[in-house]
This record gives structure tokens, C-alpha cells and sequence, in this order.
């Protein structure tokens, strides 16, 4: 459900900068936009966070995937069913940057004969791993813009990744992986009829969206060239909050610049949030300390229970011909 | 029974989605496959709002006037007590890896069972009231109306969730399903929508002490027949005490082992165990029932039948609790009891009077589970075992999904079963340990008119159990879970014919060598069946 809708919307969104480089508002979609969209991210994202953090957890629940830690002579497992900070922190990487349980993936097939057998199914994992790396290296790459000399982080990951960069061209190996990993991700969500079934059109409009940020972002790098230097420019200006717009850089690289700024406000208010969300998940990041240590309920208030005396005063008689001691003796 | 399918067309062997969207997508009271409304009379007892006579099939619920109001007040104030359910209801990212993860969608198929949507049927009505896409978007933001329709729905399908935490798991998130159903029958609950046999069996609990309403008198008399049991199988007399103050330890089991076949072979074994190793223990007839409905009602109705566990042990004085072989049971006892109902400082830190070991991992709770007890016994050669005594068990293990994902505790039973048996054989790895399946009739649905449900629920965990029964000819699968010694005969009888169930403490009192035995030779195992193999020769 909800493609066409979701299509729909990402061809207003390019064709709204693209329109606007004709009317000359340059100085709206290269310095106003940004700004209002970078600052939307911010304060939504911590609006979100502290909403969230506002509700408490009541209750101590983790999800445990591992052997508890009880007897010294039984082996823990200190990360899947951790016990202590370190341990949580552990899981927590492993699920930030590794989708640990993604990795647990499966998928059941009934066989003719009535059997349920249990497949294996990594390529979800992959796909995700792809391209959130990618995504984020490439964000990464990007920082060169924002300063005049290039921090070594940055210029570490860009000779990582156009290690098969060749001559004048340089090319960028998760520009492709990036393409790779939102196709395979869209292509499932079309074709595998569980995932299609629940779909709504947030969850295309995400996947089109980036497409359509990496489409232009590919343009503008190995097709059609932008003013590199323009861009800088205003990208430096614009961190050092004296926003200036070059002319001339191109409306295709206003088309890239309006797509992030989009999914920059965009963001909070989606399901984009599941990244922060990961870190404030009760059932990953608590450690089960269960029995080890009170887990306090700040609203923990009484109920009514069924007293010891309430439940003698109708049993006693009873009780006592089965032979069974009172507390009031009658 | 009768309308029920024979096993090899019950389950369609492809997923097909409907052509239409879900949002109102019909779906059928069947018999079989839904729970019976609850009778008024348990509402009063219980103080529960909206006692009627009712029946899901009604075309009217007698909801109260303001059902809405109700339902979305409810709402609002869970989302301000609960990160869990803010987070659960805007993360997730429909990916999918959770669908075929739930049991109850691999047996019935049905696109509701996939855990994402059951989620998503109350994150639509989520979304259509606090959020803003939904509100201007509705349909298109994924966001629905909140109708009658919509609570009949979320009765029919989050009464078909086992709480079991298997979606959670899997999801890159830790988004678990479970957490969502508590909540959404607790919503359900404000309208007096509930289950007639969870009801009936928490009002029981509540007043009497344990799920069937067994009364003081009537449980000294039914243990005293296990007790008649045991001397006639091992010539020895064990006698249990009841409600005993300055007893050293508190022992609560769940009461489905004392009542019923084939828990109170597992009771049997129990105390014959604790009479061997001469433990200072008392049971109580007012804290007689380990386990605990209220979790299937509302997080308050559990924590108001929960109390009676340290209740007790304050009244009675002792030092410590031990907890029998259930699986919710220690679902709360390890999430919750300490939180709700403590601190227990009144007791001190469990340490084994036999081996000396002191429980550190249940230093606040003060409450051990009977396999860490019994294991550490056998570990410290504190039990004489003969393992031959259950030569006729090929024996597997499954894994309860709460003492499995709620806590972890998986090697412990299976040290005592490698201990107490000599067959014993594993069933796929994705079916236990913490991939483990329900057994389809947990979380309170383990009743008769759910059975169709129950057998499709069940369906995954059966097929590892036919599987392992091919492969190795198993006839015996253990647990620690009296829901499951319950819920699982009538699961292996439609599916895999040929298989028992049993508790561990069976299989360990069939294995204890008791030193009261004297020469004595044992002629038959707790159910009574020879040991013709073994004969004489059985003293180690
Ligand atoms: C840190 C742990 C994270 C995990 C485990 C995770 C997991 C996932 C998964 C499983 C998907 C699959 C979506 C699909 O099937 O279509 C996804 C999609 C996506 N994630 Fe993440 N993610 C994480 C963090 C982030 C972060 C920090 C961002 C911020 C940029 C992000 C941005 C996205 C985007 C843009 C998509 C694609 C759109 C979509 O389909 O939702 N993710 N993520
Ligand atoms: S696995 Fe988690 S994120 Fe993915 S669809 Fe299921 S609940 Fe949503
Ligand atoms: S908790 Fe268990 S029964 Fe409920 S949706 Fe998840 S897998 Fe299914």
C-alpha cells in the first residue's frame, strides 16, 4: 500500500528545488532550508529522546538470549544475558553496529512431508548492514566539505573507500553498495508477501527517498559535475553561520541538498527514530540483574490483596480439622 | 474435539496474504479458536469493572457508555508509565523479521499472527490519536479509527499471543510483542473485556489460594495421597508440612503438580528429594499456587496475587523460598516479585543447608529455582542416582519460553536430566534455548474452547519433537513448566502419538536412590510402570 502515494511525493519533493533554482531562490534552498532543516533534526530528535525518557521502566525486562548466571560451575553468558554495565555495553555494540539479532534471522518453510524446516536467511542482514555502513561512511565523506583542511578520519575512509578509484575518476565503492542495499531492501519489501502485506507508505516513502539522495548525489558526482568549489563554499558558510550562495552551482545539486534537507525534518517523526530507539530498548539495554539487585517502580502503588487473616477467618475451621495450625486460636 | 481437522490438514503449508489491506479485514469468531467472555461473577469478586453476562459472539458487548474514553485515557497513562510501550509502538520498521518467528502465525497462517501486525493493531489507533501524521494522514500514515470492531479484534488476536517473547528475539530492536499483549488485554480489562477461564482461575488464586480453588483441607488430603504413593513405590514415608512457621525454607510449586497428571509425579519427586536430603521446608496452603494469571489479566491483578509469596514467607518466618518447576511463574518471580512486592529483608540470602552454597545471583529476591537447587546438589555428590531407572525414556527438552527468555536458564535442567537419565537428546537448535517454541498454550489459553488454536499454536514445538522422535525414537519430552505438563499431552496426542511429558524432578525422583530404601528394590517408576529392565541389579 501506498507506493504510488510515496512515488508521488518524492516527485514533488525534487521538483520543488528544481522549480525553485528557476524562480532564482537560490539563497532559500541553499541557506534557509538547511537551517531549518538541520535545526528540525536536532531539537526533534531530542524532543523524541527526552518524550521517551520521560515514561520510566517500571520493570526490569530483558530479553534474555543467553544462560543466566547462577552456579560458578555453569558457564554465563555475559553479553546475550549480561549481568553488569560492561555487559550490557557489549550487547548494545554488538546490536548498534553488528543487528545482532537481525543476524539471528531464519526463515520457516513448511516441506511437503509436513515438516517445518528452518532456512537460511541472512540476506535481510546483509542488505541492512550494507547499507546503513554505507549511508554512514558516506555521511562521513561528506564532513570534507564542512571544513578547509580535511580531518584524517575522513580522509581514512575516503582512501578505504576509493581503493578502486582508478585515474582521474575516483570512485566511490559505497556509492554502489549504498544503491545495492536500499534496492535489495525495497525489492523485499515489493515482493515477499508478509512484508508487502504490513507495509504503509512511510516505510516507501523512507527507502525512495534516500534512493533519490543517492540518485542525485551519484549524478551530480560522476555525471552531471556541480561546482564542487561553489559547494564548499556555501557549506563552509554556512557552518560558520555567514551563509554566502556562489551562483552557478547547479540545480541538480539543489535537487541533493532539498532530498537531505526533507529527511533531515523528516526524521524525528518517523520511524527513522529506530536507531535511538535501539538504545532506549528495555529489553536490550537493562542487564539481568533480576534476582540480584531491587529494580525500583516509581509508581509502584498498593493493591488490594487477600490477606493471610481474610483467607484463615474463611478457612479456619476447615484448616483446623485438616490439622493445620491457625494464628488466631479460636 | 470432534470439530477439530486431523493433524495433516490443519496447517496450510504456504503463507498467502489477502488481497485487501488489514486494516478491516474480517475475521470470525470460530469456535476453537477464541477464548469464552468472562462471567460477571468473577468481575465482582475480583472488583473488576462491567460484570455481564457476555459472549464474544454477541453482536453487542454491553461495552459501558464511555468505552472510548476509557480505552484512550488507558492508553495515554500506559504510554507515561511504560519506555517499553512509547518505544514498541514507534520503532519498529516493518521489516519483517519477526513475522514467521510467532508460532500461532505458523500454525493458523493468519497475517495477524505475524507479530508485527498484531503490534500494529493497536499501534493504528496509536497513531490516530497521539500522533500527528496519523491524525492529518489516517490510513495513509498507517493510523485507524477506534471502533467496536477494533476491540473485538484486539480480543480475538491478542488473546492469540502466548506472551512468549520469541518475536523479540529476532527483532533488531528488541521490540517484544509480549510487553504489547500484556498491555493491550490490561486496556481490554478497563472495558471488562476478559477471558472467562483466566478470570475464573485468578479469583480462584485470589480467594482460595491456587488456580482450581482447591481449599486448605483438600490439599493436605491430595499431597497425602501422593505421600501414600511414594511409600508404595519406595517403602518410604515422606512427610511434608504445611503452613509451619520457623521452617527453614518456603517451598511454592505450581499447583497444576499436585492436582494433576503428570505434575504430581513431578510433585512426587519433589518430595522425595527434599525428605532425602532432610530439608527444613514447609508448603503453604494460603501461598499454595506458584504460578500466576494476573500476568495474563493486568501488571496490577498480578502483583495483588503475587503478594502472597512474601506474605507468607514474613508470616511463617522463614528464611528463604524455594519455587517449583513453572514457567510464568518465574516469569514473575525473576521480572517482577522484587520490584512489586518487595524488598524481601525480611529474608536472608539463600544458602543450600546441604552443600553450603550460597545463592548470590537471588541476593535480593531470596527466592532459588528448584533446578539451580538440585543441581548444585548433584554437583556436590550430595544425591545417590541411578540413572538406569529411566532406561525406557528416550528423553528430549523443552525449553519453557519464560523461564528461557525471561531469565535464561537453560543448562541448569539439563545438568539434573543428564544426571538422572542416560538417554537424552536435544531437538533442533532453532527450536530451543532461547529460539525456543511455545508450546501454543501459554500466557492463559491453555483452556478447551481455545483448542484448535492451541494445536496450530503448538505445531512448531510439536514438529521438533516429531522430529526428534523419528530421528532418535524419543518418547518422553521433559520441562519445567506445569502449564506445559498441562498443555503438552493433548499436543503430543494430536501431533506426534507415542510422546509423554514429564517434569524434571519425575525424571530426578525416579533416579534417587533413597537411603530410607533400605535394600528395598524398586519395582516400578513414579507412574507406576515396571522397571523390568533394571531389575535387581540397580544399587550402584
Ligand atoms: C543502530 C542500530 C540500527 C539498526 C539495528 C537498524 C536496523 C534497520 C533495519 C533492520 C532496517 C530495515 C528496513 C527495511 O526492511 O526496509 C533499517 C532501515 C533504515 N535505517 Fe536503520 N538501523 C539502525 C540505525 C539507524 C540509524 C542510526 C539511522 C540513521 C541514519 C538509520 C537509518 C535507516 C534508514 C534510512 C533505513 C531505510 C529506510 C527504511 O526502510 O526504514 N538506521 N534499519
Ligand atoms: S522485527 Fe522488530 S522492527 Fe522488524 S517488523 Fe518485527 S517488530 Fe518491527
Ligand atoms: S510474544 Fe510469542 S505469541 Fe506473541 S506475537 Fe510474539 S512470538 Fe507470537
Amino acid at each position: 500500500m501506498g507506493v504510488g502515494f510515496s512515488l508521488l511525493m518524492i516527485v514533488l519533493l525534487v521538483l520543488i528545488p528544481f522549480l525553485g533554482v528557476y524562480a532564482g531562490l537560490e539563497y532559500v534552498l541553499g541557506v534557509v532550508f538547511p537551517y531549518l532543516a538541520f535545526s528540525i533534526f536536532i531539537i526533534g530528535i531530542l524532543y523524541r529522546i527526552i518524550c521517551w525518557g520521560r515514561s520510566p521502566v517500571p520493570f526490569r525486562i530483558p530479553t534474555t538470549c543467553g544462560q543466566q548466571k547462577s552456579h560458578d560451575w555453569i558457564k554465563a553468558d555475559p553479553v546475550e544475558n549480561p549481568t553488569t554495565a560492561f555487559g550490557v555495553i557489549l550487547r548494545m555494540v554488538k546490536e548498534l553496529f553488528f543487528f545482532r539479532s537481525l543476524f539471528r534471522n531464519n526463515k520457516v518453510k513448511i516441506t511437503e512431508k509436513g515438516h517445518i524446516a528452518y532456512i537460511w536467511e541472512k540476506w535481510l542482514w546483509l542488505a541492512a548492514i550494507l547499507f546503513h555502513w554505507s549511508f554512514f561512511i558516506i555521511i562521513i565523506r561528506h564532513l570534507r566539505l564542512f571544513t578547509p583542511k580535511t580531518p584524517w578520519l575522513v580522509s581514512f575512509f575516503e582512501r578505504m573507500d576509493g581503493f578502486f578509484g582508478f585515474g582521474m575518476y575516483s570512485f566511490y565503492f559505497t556509492d554502489l553498495l549504498v544503491v545495492i542495499g536500499l534496492a535489495y531492501l525495497l525489492i523485499r519489501r515489493l515482493v515477499i508477501p508478509m512484508v508487502r502485506y504490513v507495509s504503509l507508505a512511510a516505510d516507501y516513502f523512507v527507502l525512495f527517498l534516500i534512493m533519490g539522495i543517492a540518485f542525485s548525489g551519484i549524478l551530480m558526482k560522476y555525471f552531471v559535475r556541480a561546482d564542487v568549489a561553489g559547494v564548499k563554499e556555501l557549506a563552509m558558510s554556512l557552518v560558520a553561520f555567514k551563509p554566502v550562495v556562489p551562483v552557478d552551482i547547479g540545480s541538480i545539486f539543489y535537487i541533493h541538498l532539498f532530498l537531505v534537507c526533507a529527511l533531515l525534518a523528516y526524521f524525528p517523526f518517523s520511524k527513522l527514530m529506530h536507531g535511538p530507539g535501539l538504545l532506549l530498548s528495555p529489553t536490550r539495554n537493562m542487564a539481568n540483574t533480576n534476582r540480584m539487585k531491587r529494580h525500583i517502580n516509581p509508581w509502584n502503588y498498593p493493591v488490594k490483596v487477600h490477606t493471610y487473616e481474610e483467607y484463615e477467618e474463611e478457612f479456619g475451621k476447615v484448616m483446623q480439622a485438616a490439622g493445620l495450625p491457625l494464628d488466631k486460636q479460636s | 474435539m470432534s470439530s477439530l481437522p486431523k493433524a495433516d490438514s490443519l496447517v496450510s503449508k504456504k503463507f498467502k496474504m489477502p488481497k485487501k489491506n488489514w486494516f478491516n479485514a474480517p475475521f470470525e469468531f470460530k469456535k476453537g479458536t477464541y477464548n469464552y467472555g468472562s462471567n460477571p461473577k468473577h468481575h465482582v469478586a475480583l472488583d473488576l469493572p462491567n460484570p455481564r453476562n457476555w459472549s464474544p459472539e454477541d453482536q453487542d458487548w454491553q461495552l459501558p457508555e464511555n468505552w472510548k474514553e476509557i480505552l484512550l485515557e488507558g492508553l495515554r497513562e500506559r504510554l507515561d508509565k511504560y519506555r517499553s510501550l512509547k518505544i514498541f509502538m514507534d520503532v519498529c520498521v516493518r521489516c519483517g523479521a519477526c513475522a514467521d518467528k510467532c508460532h500461532f502465525f505458523i500454525g493458523s497462517g493468519d497475517p495477524k499472527n505475524m507479530p508485527f501486525l498484531r503490534a500494529e493493531l493497536l499501534r493504528s489507533i496509536y497513531r490516530r490519536e497521539y500522533t500527528k501524521a496519523g491524525k492529518i494522514m489516517g490510513k495513509l500514515a498507517g493510523a485507524r479509527d477506534l471502533t467496536e470492531e477494533v476491540v473485538k479484534e484486539w480480543f480475538y488476536y491478542f488473546f492469540q499471543c502466548t506472551e512468549c517473547r520469541r518475536c523479540s528475539v529476532f527483532c533488531p530492536f528488541g521490540i517484544d510483542t509480549a510487553e504489547i499483549t500484556i498491555i493491550a488485554r490490561e486496556l481490554l480489562g478497563l472495558l471488562g473485556v476478559n477471558t472467562d477461564w483466566t478470570l475464573a482461575s485468578v479469583s480462584n488464586c485470589f480467594r482460595v489460594g491456587n488456580h482450581v480453588g482447591i481449599p486448605p483441607h483438600a490439599i493436605v488430603d491430595t499431597i497425602d495421597m501422593l505421600c501414600d504413593d511414594i511409600e508404595d513405590i519406595t517403602g518410604v514415608r515422606v512427610n511434608p508440612t504445611f503452613n509451619r512457621k520457623g521452617a527453614e525454607v518456603l517451598f511454592i510449586a505450581p499447583s497444576g503438580d499436585f492436582f494433576a497428571d503428570p505434575g504430581i509425579y513431578t510433585f512426587m519427586g519433589y518430595l522425595m528429594l527434599f525428605h532425602e536430603i532432610g530439608l527444613d521446608y514447609t508448603l503453604s496452603t494460603y501461598a499454595s499456587e506458584g504460578g500466576n494469571f494476573g500476568l495474563f489479566v493486568s501488571h496490577e491483578m498480578m502483583k495483588r496475587l503475587n503478594a502472597k509469596m512474601y506474605a507468607e514467607a514474613k508470616r511463617l518466618g522463614v528464611k528463604w523460598i524455594l519455587g517449583g518447576e513453572c514457567g510464568h511463574m518465574w516469569r514473575v518471580v525473576n521480572q517482577y516479585m522484587d520490584t512489586m512486592n518487595g524488598p524481601a529483608d525480611f529474608l536472608e540470602v539463600p544458602v543450600s543447608p546441604i552443600t553450603g552454597t550460597r545463592f548470590e545471583n537471588t541476593k535480593s529476591t531470596k527466592m532459588v529455582h528448584i533446578t539451580e537447587f538440585t543441581s548444585d546438589l548433584i554437583k556436590h555428590n550430595k544425591l545417590k542416582l541411578d540413572p538406569r531407572r529411566n532406561d525406557q525414556y528416550k528423553v528430549t527438552f523443552h525449553d519453557s519460553c519464560n523461564p528461557a527468555r525471561a531469565m535464561g536458564i537453560f543448562e541448569e535442567p539439563r545438568y539434573i536430566i543428564k544426571n538422572v537419565c542416560r538417554n537424552f537428546y536435544e531437538m533442533p537448535e532453532n527450536t530451543i534455548r532461547e529460539k525456543t517454541f511455545c508450546c501454543g498454550s501459554g500466557s492463559g489459553l491453555n483452556n478447551d474452547e481455545f483448542l484448535e488454536m492451541r494445536m496450530r499454536g503448538g505445531f512448531p514445538r510439536a514438529n521438533a519433537v516429531k522430529y526428534v522422535q523419528e530421528k532418535h525414537g524419543v518418547n518422553m519430552l521433559s520441562c519445567i513448566c506445569a502449564l506445559d505438563r498441562a498443555a503438552l499431552p493433548p499436543l503430543m496426542d494430536y501431533w506426534v502419538p507415542g510422546v509423554e511429558v514429564c517434569g524434571v524432578h519425575e525424571l530426578l525422583g525416579n533416579a534417587l536412590v533413597m537411603k530410607d530404601e533400605g535394600d528395598r528394590v524398586r519395582e516400578t517408576n513414579l507412574r507406576g510402570e515396571p522397571l523390568e529392565e533394571v531389575g535387581g541389579e540397580q544399587d550402584v
